[in-house]
Formats: C-alpha cells, sequence, structure tokens
C-alpha cells in the first residue's frame, strides 16, 4: 500500500510543534526510494544468477563435449551410405565408346623390416631367387646394416607374393597398393603417357602421371569427388588400333625411322586416331627410355604427332594458295610464273628434280603439280606481313592446344627475320617447322569450310565453334585443288575408290645439325581431307625417312611413301567410321559382271 | 489414487527401459551387418574393377586380331572394306507367292503296253 508523502495527521502534529513539516516528506520520500531500490537490487542480481548458471552450463557443456572427444577412441561414422566413392582412386580413362584404356587394380608392394626378420640373410637370397632383377647381395647388406625399413619392390603379382608369403619370415611385410593398368599394351600409349608413383606410404601411394593425357589432366584424374567418373577420349580404340597396325605395316616396308598419323573430326576438332612410331608400353615405360646418346627424337617416348616439330614441306603450299584466293589475288584458273629457276638474290629455287613447270601454270596445277617457284611468286604476292598473320590465324605460331603435356614443348620453329627469302620459303614450308598436329589443325579448317577448330582429346558434346580463318568459297577451291592432287597430280597412290581423298604431299629435306640439309634424309607428309565432296575427316601421315625400294631407284618422295600408308589407313578406317562410299561396289566376279 | 499412479509409473519405466535395452542391440546388430555389407560391397566393387580390367586386356585389338587370324577357317573373318557397303536397291525383292492350290483332282492312269511298229 502506497504511503502518502504527506499525512496529514503528522502535518497538523507537526505544525502545532512548530516543526518543518517539509522534513516529513523527505524522509517518506526516502524510505519510499529504499523499497525501490531494494527490489531493483533483488532482481538484478536474479538476473547475474540466471546469466552465470547459463554460461556455466553452456561451458560445461563445451568443456564436457571436449572432454569426451579427446578420451574416446576415433570412430568413423558407421550410419552414414556408402557410395562409389569407398574406394578413392584415379578415375578410369575411357574411349569414346567406353572401352577402356587406363584403369586401376589392387596389388601390393613388398617391404621388410630388418628388425623383425628370423633370418635376413636367408631372406635375401630366396628374395633374390624370386625376383632376378633384384641384387640379393646389396639387399643382405640393406637387411643386414641396422636399419628399421627397406622397400624391396614397388608392385608384386599374385604368384610372387605367395612365393613371399612361402618364405615365412615375420619381416616382409606387403602394402597395398592401387596400381595404374593400361590393358591394351602399347595401343595409344603416346596419347596415355604413363603413371608412376608419388608419395609413398606403407599403407597406399598416390598415383601421378608422368607423361600425356595422364599428367595433363592429373588434377581431373585425382580429384576424389570425380573419382568415380571416367575421363572420355575423343580416340577410337577400333580406329586407333586400325591406324597403328597399318602405319607399323608402313614403317616397317619403308624402313622409316618413325611415322606418326593423325585421325581428326574436321567439323568437332575431335583426334579419333593419333599414333607416332616406335612406340613403348604405357605400363612399363621405364624400359622403352633408351641410352643418352641417341637424340631425343628418336627415343619411343617422343611423340611425333605433337612433340616432333618437322619442316612439313609442300603440305604449306595449300595455305599460301588459300590466303591468294582470299585476298582476291587468284582465282584457280590464274595463271602465274612458274619459270624454273627462280633467283631471289643469291637465293636460286628449284622444282623438285630440277624440272620445270613453266612458263606459266594455272593456280590448280600448282597444286596439283607442287610447283615451289609458282608458290614462291605468289607468296610474294602476298607479302610476307600478310602471310605471317594468315599463318597466325591459323595457330602455327603456338604450340598445339591439345590435351597433352607434351605438347607444351612443341613450340614451332619460326624464323626470326620474316625477309622475302623467308616468305618465299615458308610459302612452299621449307625453314618453318611445325608438328604434325598444327598441321591437322590447319588442314581441317580448309577441310570444314574455313573455320579454325581447336584440337582435343577429349569427347565433345554438342555442336563446336571456331573462328573463321577464310571464306567458305575459298575453302571449297581449296579442297577442289587438293583433290586435283590425288586425282591427277603428285598423290595419285592416294585414290581410295568411293572415299574421294584430296590431300596435299610434302617432301622436306632433313636439315643438319651443322647447317645445310640431307640430300637422302626426308621428312614425308601427306596431309589429307575425306571425302572431297563433304569433307569430314582429315589425316595427316609423317614419315621420318622412308624409302620406297621395290623399283630399282630407291625412292624418297612423300607420293611414293606417306600416301600409299595413308591410302591404306582410309580404306580400311572409313567403312570402320560408317562412311558409305559413293561409287557402287565393283562386282564381285566375272559372271556378274556379263550377267549385268 | 495416488498409489496406483506412482506404480504404473513404474511400470511404464520398467517397460520403456527395456524397450531401449532392445532398441540399443537391434541397432547394434544393424550397424554390425551394414559395416558387413560394406566391406562386402568394398570387395565387390574391387573384384569388378579387376574383371573390367580383364576383360579389357582379353578384348584388345591384338588379342582379337590374332584369334580372328588363328581361328580364320571357323570364322572366315576378315578386315571391313568399303565394298561391304551395299545398296538397299541391292536387296532382292521376296518372291511372290504363288495362289494356294484349290479343288485338287487326283488324276490317275495305266501305262500301256506299246503298240507294235511304233
Amino acid at each position: 500500500m502506497r504511503t502518502p508523502l504527506r499525512p496529514l495527521a503528522r502535518i497538523l502534529q507537526a505544525r502545532q510543534e512548530g516543526l518543518n513539516p517539509d522534513m516529513i516528506e523527505r524522509e517518506n520520500l526516502k524510505l519510499r526510494h529504499d523499497v525501490q531500490r531494494e527490489k531493483a537490487r533483488g532482481r538484478a542480481q536474479y538476473r547475474l544468477v540466471i546469466l552465470c548458471a547459463s554460461f556455466v552450463m553452456v561451458f560445461g557443456a563445451i568443456g564436457a563435449r571436449m572432454g569426451l572427444m579427446a578420451a574416446t577412441e576415433p570412430v568413423e561414422p558407421r550410419t552414414s551410405a556408402p557410395g562409389a566413392e569407398i574406394i578413392a582412386q584415379r578415375a578410369d580413362i575411357t574411349d569414346r565408346n567406353g572401352r577402356i584404356l587406363a584403369t586401376n587394380m589392387l596389388t601390393y608392394a613388398l617391404y621388410a623390416q630388418p628388425k623383425l626378420m628370423v633370418d635376413p640373410k636367408g631372406s635375401a637370397r630366396k628374395l633374390g631367387e624370386i625376383f632376378p632383377e633384384l641384387d640379393a647381395a646389396a639387399l643382405e647388406r640393406r637387411f643386414t646394416d641396422g636399419r628399421s625399413f627397406v622397400w624391396v619392390r614397388k608392385v608384386l603379382s599374385p604368384e610372387q607374393m605367395q612365393q613371399v608369403y612361402d618364405i615365412g619370415d615375420p619381416g616382409l611385410l606387403f602394402g597395398p597398393r592401387e596400381m595404374r593398368l593400361y590393358p591394351n599394351g602399347t595401343l595409344a600409349a603416346h596419347v596415355l603417357g604413363g603413371a608412376s608413383f608419388g608419395a609413398e606410404g606403407v599403407q597406399s601411394a598416390e598415383v601421378i602421371g608422368t607423361a600425356g593425357i595422364e599428367k595433363a589432366l592429373d588434377a581431373r584424374l585425382r580429384d576424389p569427388a570425380q573419382g568415380n567418373k571416367p575421363v572420355t577420349l575423343s580416340i577410337d580404340l577400333t580406329l586407333q588400333s586400325t591406324v597403328e597396325e597399318v602405319l607399323a605395316a608402313g614403317v616397317g616396308m619403308l624402313n622409316a625411322r618413325g611415322a606418326a598419323a593423325i585421325l581428326m573430326n574436321a567439323r568437332t576438332g575431335e583426334v579419333l586416331a593419333l599414333a607416332s612410331l616406335p612406340t613403348f608400353d604405357p605400363n612399363d615405360r621405364s624400359s622403352a627410355r633408351t641410352d643418352k646418346t641417341a637424340e631425343p627424337g628418336d627415343s619411343p617416348l617422343f611423340n611425333r604427332a605433337v612433340q616432333g616439330v618437322y619442316e612439313l614441306g609442300s603440305t604449306f603450299k595449300i595455305f599460301t594458295v588459300a590466303q591468294a584466293m582470299e585476298l582476291g589475288l587468284v582465282t584457280p584458273e590464274t595463271m602465274v610464273d612458274a619459270n624454273a629457276p627462280l633467283k631471289w638474290g643469291r637465293f636460286k629455287i628449284n622444282e623438285f628434280d630440277n624440272k620445270n613447270y613453266g612458263p606459266l601454270l594455272s593456280v590448280s596445277d600448282v597444286i596439283a603439280k607442287s610447283s615451289n617457284v609458282a608458290t614462291a611468286n605468289i607468296a610474294l604476292m602476298i607479302g610476307g606481313l600478310r602471310q605471317q598473320a594468315f599463318l597466325k590465324s591459323l595457330g602455327f605460331f603456338e604450340k598445339t592446344p591439345v590435351e597433352l603435356v607434351e605438347a607444351s614443348g612443341s613450340r614451332p620453329i619460326i624464323p626470326q627475320k620474316w625477309s622475302d627469302i623467308v616468305t618465299i620459303t615458308v610459302g612452299y614450308g621449307q625453314g618453318f617447322a611445325s608438328s604434325p598436329m598444327n598441321l591437322a589443325t590447319g588442314y581441317a579448317a580448309v577441310a570444314n569450310g574455313g573455320v579454325l577448330i581447336k584440337p582435343t582429346l577429349l569427347k565433345r558434346e554438342g555442336p563446336t565453334t571456331g573462328v573463321r580463318v577464310m571464306s567458305e568459297k575459298t575453302a571449297r577451291d581449296s579442297v577442289k585443288m587438293l583433290r586435283r592432287v590425288v586425282t591427277e597430280g603428285t598423290a595419285s597412290l592416294g585414290d581410295v575408290p568411293g572415299y574421294e581423298v584430296a590431300g596435299k604431299t610434302g617432301t622436306a629435306e632433313k636439315p643438319k645439325k651443322t647447317g645445310g640439309y640431307y640430300k637422302d634424309r626426308n621428312i614425308n607428309t601427306f596431309g589429307a581431307v575425306f571425302p572431297a565432296s563433304n569433307p569430314q575427316y582429315v589425316l595427316v601421315v609423317m614419315m621420318d625417312e622412308a624409302v620406297d625400294t621395290t623399283l630399282s631407284e630407291a625412292r624418297r618422295t612423300a607420293g611414293w611413301t606417306a600416301v600409299p600408308v595413308a591410302a591404306e589407313i582410309i580404306r580400311r578406317v572409313a567403312p570402320l567410321m560408317g562412311l558409305r562410299p559413293t561409287l557402287e561396289p565393283p562386282a564381285t566376279d566375272a559372271l556378274t559382271a556379263a550377267s549385268n | 489414487m495416488r498409489p496406483v499412479l506412482y506404480v504404473l509409473s513404474f511400470l511404464a519405466v520398467i517397460a520403456l527401459g527395456f524397450w531401449a535395452y532392445r532398441e540399443n542391440y537391434a541397432t547394434q546388430a544393424a550397424l554390425k551387418e551394414v559395416e558387413g555389407l560394406q566391406r562386402q560391397i568394398v570387395d565387390l566393387r574391387e573384384a569388378l574393377s579387376v574383371q573390367r580390367a580383364e576383360w579389357a586386356y582379353l578384348n584388345r585389338p591384338d588379342r582379337l586380331r590374332d584369334l580372328t587370324t588363328a581361328n580364320f577357317d571357323r570364322l572366315g573373318l576378315l578386315p571391313m572394306e568399303p565394298s561391304q557397303f551395299g545398296a538397299a536397291a541391292q536387296v532382292a525383292y521376296p518372291k511372290a507367292r504363288l495362289p494356294e492350290i484349290s479343288n485338287s483332282t487326283d488324276i490317275q492312269g495305266t501305262l500301256a503296253a506299246p503298240e507294235e511298229g511304233l
């Protein structure tokens, strides 16, 4: 109950006694304030206690949880559903139809703990018997010199593992390993590259790509989130095998030092087959290493199709002519000066075999007959600057963008100073080196109607876009000229009935290390496009020092070496791609022919 | 009234305790089973990847080529050639069916001895 500040009774009494009634009011006010303060203090105290209690509870809970976690044994969560990622491993690599090119296999590594060994000497001797490549004496030394851990072998076959078990020494132990396996052996070896072990532990080892697409796409292949999704290549296993078979036969018959072939879809830029000979087995890369004195370009590990830069010779002429047509300088029927030899300063440009196709040659015939002199004159009409710009737009000034780690080392060799003589020689493919993959990309641009498309080794979904480098008409006219090379020119052996092969040969002498060129060592190239009426595929075949000795004289030109090999590849590969020949198949026997 | 409530709640506690005990063991059994199954799945996956690798190894083009060569007399397989493509026009029409024979009559006769002089 609220007491009044100035109770009338007390005021009256105070007045009678002559006291100040205000004192009463002040006293009452103080009493009232005291009561209020007491109340507020009690409430604040109560709040503080609640707050303290909740802090203690929260920190107590956290502390208890931490203590519990620190004290308990770690256990994997057992209730979560497992997926395919249960074996976190390197992703598989498959071809475009899902056939396996690279996969993993569980195997075991062998290591020893000499301190646990019962009979180190006997074990070392027995291991030497099981693995002939191990040095038993060295192994014994390592087992007995006091170290506590020795790696013996990185991978074991199940039979070898059983034999090691049979030794029965408790100091010989096994650690599980995921091993990279290439079930197709040497097939597509240069595409796949290879893999080896990175950091190694007893329980596992990381597998890292060492070359090829294994290294180029290492991050994607090792990504645990995508471990169960294979990387699908654009390579077709059947085509790859056929191309390699025919190319190997060609290398054998023509005594070539090496060869390369690229089969590419001209519309999408997908590489369907990529072969380089000699080849190696990616399961056992180390055995492919040659001695150090040999040239790096002769190693089986060397990818001639991507890594090798060669002067690709007359195959370049079509680019010169295409550019001249694009600029409107010539038409296929224009007559150009082809009077050989062409003198330019102190240089003399000759035709093959010192022929003379002059005095005048139509542009179409320049390609069909492969005239150096006429191409040189066309190149001079274009001029060095424009020539450089065009070759640049076709990607010849850069390493090929294909997904192989070797590609980064294949920067084309470009002349430093682009003088007129360089313009002339580059016009017919001399003094300018690029990889066969660069050439295939350029030919694909001609074949698909003038659009430069980035070559790729990965399967592409959906349409591809590229940069237009020449008009459709120029590209069409160029393909027509290339077709004439096969029907009546230097590549007559390249005609495959039904498939309208169009292409250009290139024979370039190999440069000596000391300067100058070898007379009897050639790089033979054939860049082909088929079928000419509706070009869909590009095939580039390159042969190193091939020579045809079936006739009395040794023939080293592309027309006798690379072209027949390319023709056989097309004859075998085109039906496999479902490409229907345009002509009627020949009658099976004389009787049917007669009855028709 | 109160004692009845006490007894009932006591019984409920016992029943719930029994239920929790059984649930606990059932969960542990289920977890153990899941663990076993997971181990089995891992083993099967491993076996599957080995078998996939083996399938690819056995079907490698080199081996198939050698096998077709070795069994050429039985299979007669050759590389595919352009001439093996055919046109739809080359496929013959099915032969027109002959009409059914109806109202057939049996005809019989005897061979007479040939006359002299013929």
